[in-house]
């Protein structure tokens, strides 16, 4: 009933090669966008921004990131943690080198720092594949996170090893620091958000995207009609951690404000955001959205449930949180082994031919 | 987006106002992951004796004092979500019994004006109350800490350890990379030769660091260490042979759960103390009689009279007392996040109070000023004896030398100060 095709006519081929071709699918996302910028902002508090928002925004770039490398290109890596320390490292040295450089212009340039990083970490991928990959990657976490917490010049030679966001502001308003207004710091992380999305979109649907996907599903077919893996596997890889970059930027800048390499940019936040493409959809824009929604909101939302609401020890609430994570997690890899976006895929499918599937 | 429709409607019932007056402590709690050995006792400790207040007095001035536990994990994002979801609901004073967590919440909790007292942890520096006008580190921090150590070590080598060789084993973090400054200075002062060897988080694995100790064969050893890096480290340096009585834990690696796991071996492992072990005191009937004979145990109560559970009635007491000072000052029963910055502020521990509360001789007597957050910095020696599975002092409680460490101290946090633009206060 709601979501129909009927009655709408794409009469030029660019609007038959738009990213919602269905009216209603293409109002629902205005909207979405229109309450995100425009309500939101006048809403939250500093538990919403902090707890949820931030995270949620965040991770969401580096999910975005992660999935076209692996998720487009096919090739699995498990250094996201360590690219993302990359790009908090490199911002806090640019912050601190050039403060009089807005602090957003640090954030996309730490993403092109570890674009570069990126393409080095990528070189081994053109000899090989697949778990092999996988472990060259894992080497690149161990040695980043290494080298961050080893050589002083990194975090300016602080006693404590920890690096931590001076206070900056952009037109005015403060982005890092402890004064940062819950708003604005929401406000910066939304349009880094939505432009990596309409970037990856737009990306993963174009020329470049196509060799990736020729890539990921059969490498020696994809090099006989013509696409350069080395192009392809490096671009991949450099663009993908542009984003997980400026994920990782603005996770250090904007979110935490004080990092410490090893526990935080560790082995297990490229576990946390592989799952995150995994549950989500691999090869899905929209699925890194909601695996990244999945994997964070679900923990605090089991918590305020069970803790604030039922009122249960906190110990029992944080096993039991794993329990069910886990349990949620088999149990929709073995209903919809393609992920959460698949499952909406396969909604709205079903809602073009309700009332009368065939 | 739905989702977070639900969480809203639950935030909304969740803080739906406070009906009551209370007090508010929140508390950092891990009871899992790699860190639960240690955040346990701790979290069980500070449950128990503010249960013990609110039955025996009905509170701090007739006001009830609430225990606000939230689940870290000892992990930062976790942490975080922790400050924020507790800082609406009035808190006093946090602890957030975390080095790494501290250094992210000094900031903010300065913004935020709320205190945050880091007994024996967190940035030493922040004992400058000049500069950190919230952040409260009494009685002890790291630096008089490793100097305690060290003032131990020249006193059982008659006053000189030129030439030995002194190695630290720390976790890899901001926590266990805070004493290294200092030993590198004393390390000039007093000729000895130091080096640092480090543990990843979460420590589990410790071979190859206890074989590079096995062939450097230093001296002594010194550890900065927490959760489950604790037991495994006494473990290895048991495999190694190493001699025990030169083994020296700060008071966070000094713990029934660290040395149980070794056994006999563990004998004679020695650690920092910034409080009594043992249950011979006061507080430990009026427990009994308010907490353990009415069933409000918190936790499983297997932790009670374990060195860290005396740590955290030591915290309890430490706030319970800057509490009532606080309302003392202000004439205010049901005091304000400001307030309570104010009986931090003028806090002072003397040996009368301590006996008044059934701690008579547990820790050294100590008084904060405006300039002065750090209190007396006094660290005793404890060692374990494994047969009769007790800690047992075997120092009074030693001096540091600050007459290194308080230039030190100025000069970082003057740093630090000119760093983020902060005006010297007092």
């Amino acid at each position: 009933m709601l979501y129909r095709e009927a009655g709408d006519f794409s009469t030029t081929y660019r609007e038959d090669n738009q990213t919602f071709p269905i009216r209603f699918d293409r109002y629902r996302y205005y909207a979405v966008m229109l309450i995100a910028f425009l309500v939101i902002p006048f809403f939250v508090n500093d538990y919403w921004v902090n707890a949820i928002f931030l995270p949620f925004l965040i991770y969401s770039i580096a999910a975005l990131g992660l999935n076209i490398l692996t998720g487009y290109c096919g090739q699995v890596s498990l250094g996201t943690g360590g690219f993302m320390a990359v790009g908090a490292y490199a911002v806090y040295k640019l912050m601190t080198a050039f403060p009089d450089i807005s602090v957003l212009i640090h954030i996309v340039l730490a993403g092109g720092v570890t674009a570069l990083v990126g393409i080095l970490f990528g070189l081994p991928s053109l000899r090989i594949k697949g778990f092999y990959l996988a472990v060259a990657t894992l080497a690149a976490q161990f040695f980043l996170v290494w080298v961050f917490n080893r050589i002083p010049w990194f975090y300016n030679y602080s006693a404590s090893g920890q690096i931590n966001a001076p206070e900056r502001t952009f037109l005015g308003f403060t982005v890092t620091g402890a004064e940062t207004k819950a708003w604005v710091a929401y406000l910066v992380c939304l349009v880094f958000v939505t432009i990596s999305a309409i970037v990856a979109r737009n990306m993963t649907r174009g020329a470049l995207g196509r060799s990736w996907m020729a890539i990921r599903d059969m490498d020696i077919a994809a090099e006989i009609i013509g696409v350069n893996p080395l192009k392809a596997k490096l671009s991949a890889f450099a663009i993908s951690s542009f984003f997980v970059g400026i994920s990782g930027a603005l996770y250090f800048s904007v979110y935490l404000g004080a990092v410490e390499v090893g526990e935080v940019f560790g082995i297990n936040k490229s576990f946390l955001v592989l799952f995150m493409i995994i549950i989500g959809g691999l090869g899905s824009v929209f699925g890194s959205f909601i695996g990244a929604a999945f994997l964070v909101l679900l923990p605090v939302l089991l918590k305020n449930v069970l803790v604030g609401y039922f009122g249960w020890q906190t110990d029992v609430a944080a096993h039991l949180e794993f329990m069910i994570i886990g349990g949620l997690i088999v149990w929709f890899l073995i209903v919809e082994p393609h992920g959460l976006a698949q499952l909406w895929r396969l909604g709205k499918e079903k809602l073009r031919t309700w009332p009368f599937p065939y | 987006m739905f989702k977070n429709t639900i969480l809203a409607a639950l935030s909304s019932i969740m803080f739906a106002g406070p009906a009551l007056a209370e007090l508010v402590v929140p508390w950092f709690a891990y009871r899992t992951g790699a860190y639960a050995p240690s955040g346990i006792p701790l979290v069980d400790g500070i449950n128990d004796y503010f249960t013990m207040v609110n039955e025996r007095d009905g509170g701090i001035g007739g006001v009830p004092v609430r225990v606000l536990e939230c689940e870290t994990g000892y992990n930062t994002e976790k942490s975080v979500e922790c400050y924020e979801s507790t800082k609406a609901e009035g808190s006093l004073v946090y602890q957030p019994m975390s080095t790494g967590v501290t250094y992210q919440l000094i900031p903010k909790a300065t913004a935020d004006g709320i205190a945050l007292h880091t007994l024996g942890y967190g940035r030493t520096s922040a004992a400058n109350g000049r500069v950190f006008s919230n952040v409260f580190n009494y009685p002890a921090n790291y630096w008089t800490a490793a100097s305690v150590a060290v003032n131990h070590l020249l006193a059982e080598n008659g006053g000189s350890i030129s030439g030995k060789k002194v190695t630290l084993v720390y976790h890899n973090s901001a926590y266990g990379k805070e004493p290294i400054r200092v030993l590198e200075l004393l390390a000039d002062k007093h000729g000895f030769e130091f080096n640092a060897i480090p543990v990843d988080h979460p420590g589990q694995e410790q071979k190859s660091q206890w074989l590079q100790i096995r062939r450097d064969k230093p001296d002594y050893v010194l550890m900065w260490g927490w959760g489950v890096m604790n037991s495994v480290a006494i473990n290895e340096a048991a495999n190694i042979r190493f001699p025990m009585e030169n083994f020296i834990g700060v008071w966070w690696s000094g713990s029934e759960n660290d040395v149980l796991p070794a056994g006999m071996r563990a004998d004679g492992y020695k650690a920092l103390a910034l409080n009594a072990p043992g249950t011979d005191y006061g507080i430990y009937d009026e427990l009994k009689a308010n907490v353990w004979d009415k069933g409000l145990t918190a936790g499983a109560g297997d932790q009670i009279g374990s060195v860290l559970y005396n740590r955290a009635l030591y915290m309890g007491f430490l706030t319970h007392m800057a509490i009532k000072k606080a309302q003392e000052v202000t004439g205010v029963a049901d005091i304000s996040q400001a307030d309570m910055i104010k009986g931090m502020e003028a806090l002072e521990i003397t040996d009368a109070m301590m006996a008044e509360n059934g701690l008579a001789g547990f820790a050294p007597s100590f008084k904060v000023t405006c300039e002065d957050h750090g209190g007396s910095g006094l660290g005793a020696v404890q060692q374990w004896d494994a047969s009769a599975k007790t800690w047992n002092l075997i120092t009074d409680f030693i001096e540091p030398d600050m007459g290194m460490i308080a230039p030190l101290i100025k000069e970082d946090s003057e740093a630090f100060a000119k760093e983020n633009n902060i005006a010297m206060r007092c």
